[in-house]
């Protein structure tokens, strides 16, 4: 059964993701931000049909699950549009548009078949394992297009501040869910009572870094990203 | 075995990121100078802050009426400055290069704090005023 933290969580992670593009509609960048715009309205769009679903079917439904797990997957997959849409602004001086266009259509042709392959041996039994391993599949696939990005902000001495947090928030997102379905997968006992948490969490997360950074940091605003990187010495 | 290195793998990307985003929202503040009347009213006038100023600092912000738009950063902060305290715990016994390491970021977000506490009596005493000229 879901309580009033679940709702609460629900109601401001909708909210908040309307409020990212607001933000970005307000401040004239939809252009810059279309991937990231578009995967706020289909995040919210999804919140909604969650919600039915909750209502028609139950939480403990199938339908509800298989929905919750797949839509996840194909935001996962909308979300890398947006990190390929950050690697081209990184590398805007570089006139290497074309070079990361044919990367990311790579990318997407490789999920795609990847994912085509673990369906088709797992037709049989498309169980609850099976989609907890393709999401994290896909969040780890994240995690690293997000960590080699953030190498090549600091190789490149990237200073728009703007970016740079889109970019961190991005990678917490993407390693704290990661390691959540790992986990999970490692220990399903824990998902019950520690685990389930933290996806509605991070979910939340996401929309609430980014519209702090549209509401606060402008697109003039640069820092230098020395300053971010931990040396103890 | 895969979902064991995923794991491993993301807790250390994670927390490369969560300090890298803190520091990214620490910076902003840092360039930030204290005013003399925030010093005061924090009692730090003769010295300068230190990292185990922050719980007090963030005590009187929140004492202050809320500005409506600096919650989520001060609790990310805050959140920070807990990990913070939970590595210089830790590394007391296993890494002692990384004390003053720790220290110097809790100043970080003793001065975050700080600056947040500063905005915020500038803004109580905004809605003071309003409220005096609107009786007036």
């Amino acid at each position: 059964m879901l309580g009033p933290f679940d709702y609460a969580i629900w109601i401001l992670g909708f909210l908040v993701q309307i409020g990212v593009v607001v933000c970005v509609v307000y401040r004239k960048d939809v252009l810059r931000y279309l991937p990231l715009t578009i995967y706020m309205l289909c995040a919210a769009l999804v919140n909604c049909g969650e919600y039915f679903c909750v209502e028609r079917f139950g939480f403990t439904s199938s339908q509800y699950f298989y929905y919750y797990y797949y839509t996840e997957s194909l935001l996962t997959i909308l979300l890398f549009w947006t990190i390929i849409r950050f690697y081209q602004q990184t590398f805007l001086e570089m006139s290497v548009g074309a070079y990361i266009r044919g990367g990311a259509v790579l990318l997407l042709l490789a999920t795609a078949v990847f994912s085509y392959i673990v369906v088709h041996e797992n037709r049989n039994h498309l169980s609850t394992r099976f989609v907890v391993e393709l999401g994290q599949n896909l969040h780890f696939v994240g995690v690293v297009l997000t960590y080699l990005l953030w190498g090549a902000i600091l190789k490149l001495r990237e200073t728009r501040t703007r970016l740079i947090q889109l970019v961190l928030a991005l990678g917490v997102y993407f390693s704290a869910t990661a390691c959540t379905y790992a986990l999970r997968n490692l220990f399903p006992s824990l998902q019950p009572s520690v685990l389930r948490w933290v996806p509605p969490i991070m979910g939340v997360w996401l929309p609430i870094a980014w519209a702090y950074t549209f509401a606060k940091v402008s697109e003039e605003a640069r820092l230098a990203t020395a300053r971010l990187v931990v040396r103890t010495r | 075995m895969v979902a064991a290195l995923i794991c491993v793998i993301s807790i250390a990307i994670f927390l490369q990121f969560f300090i890298s985003y803190c520091r990214s929202i620490l910076a902003v503040s840092r360039k930030v100078e204290l005013s003399d009347r925030v010093r005061e009213v924090s009692g730090i006038t003769n010295r300068s802050i230190g990292a185990e100023d922050f719980s007090r600092l963030v005590q009187l912000v929140h004492l202050c009426p809320e500005q409506g738009d600096d919650q989520s950063e001060i609790r990310a902060v805050g959140t920070y400055y807990g990990l913070l305290r939970f590595i210089k715990a830790i590394s007391t016994f296993l890494i002692p290069g990384m004390g003053p390491w720790t220290e110097r970021e809790g100043q970080d977000c003793s001065h975050f704090a700080a600056v947040a506490l500063d905005r915020r009596i500038s803004y109580s005493r905004d809605l003071f005023t309003q409220q005096v000229a609107d009786r007036t």
